[in-house]
């Protein structure tokens, strides 16, 4: 397997992502990569099972995981722990973001006129390219070779800043784990914390090769990096004509946004260029600003495990003479529609981007996020992608990769108990799986599922033919490893060890021992 | 072709199964989701009235926690209080920028050892300037003991966003009577004019992206002082 720089697989492109960049082949021996940047930031790489397999095999990914996910979870379950109403926050949390989805389409207008009011502009995209199109435009039409960006969900969905470049633009990420990410050529494994796979070692390699204006002497002491970070990115704040932000809230009484963050990078975006473009999923909105005291408490101690984020920025519109004057908030479907058209699946757009779901996973811990193929990894990312990408058969697409990510789970419902918004994602996981096999039944000419069950029941409806084939199934004792389990299985049994192991039949069936058991000592009357 | 906002709305009435509004993309008509009442069945407010002992010592706590610098100062010491903290962050003259709404008072005890430069949005301080300057004096509008949390709404004793922003050390006065102790509190007091540009600092900027190992100091102030008065 060719292996990209400290140890990261690379990506392998699929027959859709088009052709790799110039330089993608034969590049191991650079530094970082390139890990090509896929087309559909939605749907990359092999399907997970073959994907998580790859990446079980990094000791130092699952090493750099293994630590990140245990200080935050016990970073979080110490401060929930301290809010006496937390169950009462996550109630009206769930309840609010249920109100918003049946109210969409009044919470939308209300917010376009608002924001419209103050001075802002509306615009709506049905899918990505237009999102993107959209934001091309503005930019060209300030005249911007390089845009700002803060951390956004929204625009690593659509690809921005891959369609930016190709459009002569920079898109310069502020954040210091997207700023991680960006410098290695690589792609985000977290939906907080993008570059949880790499420790500090890499980082500051990674600054080193690629930062250009790095002190040659720096080490890896967090708090160096970090400054490093700073001195680099001060000048791009203080210069930056446009920039491109998420929101994590949009409120539709008042058509105010709200952006929330640790570093300042956000602000400084946010505030000191002239043009701010935003880009928003319709799902985020809240209804009225008083719904933020809710949220606020939720989401701070969900994600990042802190009392409060260090900076939250609301803003409405245009504030003549402080901050942006000229402020377009793009409205993104992308999907979302899909989602929301189904009864069960569409609790998944309640998701406020926590990442709480992600740190508790037992699957996500050990895979990592990039197994998921999708920038929403995870548990959250597993019922979110395949629909997202339903209209092009993400949901029980015969062969399509998202289709398996409903199965990167063990529906242990720890992700469903950290929700501070209560999406119950095991029980949409197994809606998903349900309707993968459904979808399979019906596509098939003849069902293995079926025919094995009738199999089964023929055998299982005769004393004499159940014995005979227990007796028949410690044949295959031999196949297990001196671990008592079958990893490779000829056919049709290899369907199941393909992604799993078999344990072996025990060399003698019960009836067998239970025959063994009581034949000796015989006595005289037993033989009568 | 539809408008995009036409078709984006139109898609949304069909996943909600609103009459004669089409199809999603990918063709499905949705069910009419049930009402909804939302439970508010969490604090409104805290068990301590705005400005008392327990809610201040909870709000020095907190942000002792964050890194803050916090020091609780009688409103006669403050012009010396605050003459102290900006002395002191040059070897030459510092430059201390303060919002042209400020209380003059607060800079009575500077001397001229410490130029003031005010800013207002009729005479905004270029962002370079601001880059250069030694630190910033602002006023707060509310501040929330239970999460450690500061909010500048943009009022003329708080100044431009930018101005909190840039400098490296932010000097921020919170009246004591200006703590309350739960988030609905504190947004109940700002949804009054929800309009206003809102910045919420719980201390200085901070990373946690490394490790997850907290690193205080980015982008924004690395140091932030509040001087508690009342």
């Amino acid at each position: 397997m060719s292996r990209t720089f400290l140890g990261l697989p690379r990506r392998l492109s699929r027959p859709d992502d088009g052709a790799p960049p110039a330089g993608a082949d034969g590049s191991s021996e650079q530094p970082f990569g390139p890990v090509p940047h896929p087309q559909a930031p939605l749907r990359w790489g092999d399907a997970f099972p073959v994907a998580a397999h790859r990446t079980l095999q990094d000791a130092q990914l699952r090493r750099n995981l293994g630590h990140a996910t245990q200080v935050i979870r016990a970073k979080r379950a110490a401060v929930v722990d301290e809010v006496p109403d937390w169950e009462a926050l996550r109630d009206a949390g769930s309840a609010l973001k249920e109100r918003v989805m049946a109210e969409l389409p009044e919470l939308l207008q209300r917010l376009e006129e608002n924001v419209t009011a103050r001075g802002g502009v509306v615009h709506w995209a049905r899918d990505a390219a237009e999102a993107n199109r959209i934001v091309t435009e503005i930019a060209r039409a300030k005249g911007a070779d390089e845009v700002v960006k803060v951390k956004s969900m929204a625009t690593q969905e659509i690809g921005l800043n891959e369609h930016l470049a190709a459009e002569g633009i920079a898109a310069i990420e502020t954040d210091l784990a997207e700023l991680i990410v960006q410098l290695a050529d690589d792609m985000p494994s977290h939906i907080l914390v993008p570059a949880i796979h790499r420790n500090r070692t890499e980082i500051r390699d990674i600054f080193l090769a690629r930062m250009g204006d790095a002190p040659p002497d720096l080490s890896d002491v967090p708090r160096e990096l970090a400054m490093a970070a700073r001195a680099h990115l001060r000048r791009k704040f203080l210069s930056a004509k446009v920039a491109v932000s998420g929101a994590n809230f949009g409120v539709a009484s008042t058509g105010t946004l709200a952006v929330v963050e640790s570093e300042g990078n956000g602000r400084m975006c946010l505030t000191l260029p002239e043009t701010l473009v935003t880009v928003m999923g319709i799902e985020k909105l809240v209804p009225d600003f008083e719904d933020l005291e809710v949220f606020m408490q939720l989401l701070p101690r969900s994600s990042t495990g802190e009392r409060m984020n260090p900076y939250t920025s609301l803003w409405t519109g245009v504030t003549p003479g402080d901050g942006p004057s000229e402020f377009h908030l793009v409205l993104l479907d992308n999907g979302r529609t899909d989602v929301l058209a189904d009864e069960v699946g569409r609790a998944a757009l309640h998701c406020i981007r926590c990442s709480a779901c992600l740190n508790v996973c037992p699957v996500y811990e050990r895979v990592g996020g990039h197994a998921y193929g999708s920038v929403y990894p995870g548990p959250i990312g597993a019922i979110l992608t395949p629909q997202l990408t339903a209209s092009t058969g993400g949901v029980s697409g015969h062969g399509d990769v998202n289709a398996a990510l409903p199965y990167a789970s063990t529906l242990c419902g720890a992700c469903y108990e950290v929700c501070p918004v209560k999406i119950d994602i095991p029980s949409i996981l197994v809606d998903l799986r349900a309707r993968e096999v459904d979808a399979d039944r019906s596509r098939n000419g003849v069902d293995p599922w079926a025919a094995a069950m009738k199999a089964a029941s023929w055998v299982m409806s005769d004393g004499g033919r159940f014995g005979l084939a227990g007796r028949a199934a410690t044949l295959a004792h031999g196949l297990g490893g001196r671990d008592g389990v079958i990893s490779v299985a000829p056919p049709p049994a290899s369907a199941w060890t393909r992604t799993r192991d078999l344990p072996a039949p025990p060399s003698q069936t019960f009836r067998q021992w239970w025959a063994k058991e009581h034949e000796t000592p015989r006595t005289p009357e037993e033989e009568r | 072709m539809t408008d995009a906002r036409t078709e984006v709305l139109s898609r949304v009435g069909a996943a909600l199964g609103r009459p004669g509004s089409g199809t999603t993309p990918a063709g499905k008509v949705g069910a009419a989701p049930r009402d909804v009442v939302v439970p508010r069945g969490y604090r409104a407010a805290g068990e301590h009235v705005a400005g008392s002992p327990e809610v201040l010592e909870q709000l020095v706590d907190r942000l002792v926690d964050y890194k803050a610098h916090v020091q609780q100062v009688a409103e006669a010491d403050l012009p010396a209080t605050v003459a102290r903290l900006v002395r002191g962050l040059s070897a030459g003259r510092a430059v201390v920028v303060a919002p042209h709404g400020i209380d003059p008072g607060w800079l009575a005890g500077l001397g001229d050892e410490v130029a003031v430069r005010e800013d207002s949005p009729a005479s905004p301080l270029p962002a370079t300037e601001l880059d250069a300057v030694d630190a910033v004096l602002t006023a707060a509008r509310v501040a929330c003991s239970e999460t450690g949390t500061i909010v500048l709404d943009g009022q003329p004793d708080q100044g431009r966003r930018a101005i909190s922003l840039v400098p490296d050390v932010h000097v921020c006065v919170v009246r004591t009577a200006q703590v309350v102790q739960t988030v609905p509190e504190a947004v109940r007091l700002l949804g009054a004019h929800p309009e206003r540009p809102l910045t919420w600092i719980s201390g200085p900027s901070a990373t946690s992206d490394i490790e997850l190992d907290r690193v205080e100091g980015v982008h924004g102030p690395r140091t932030l002082h509040v001087l508690l008065v009342g």
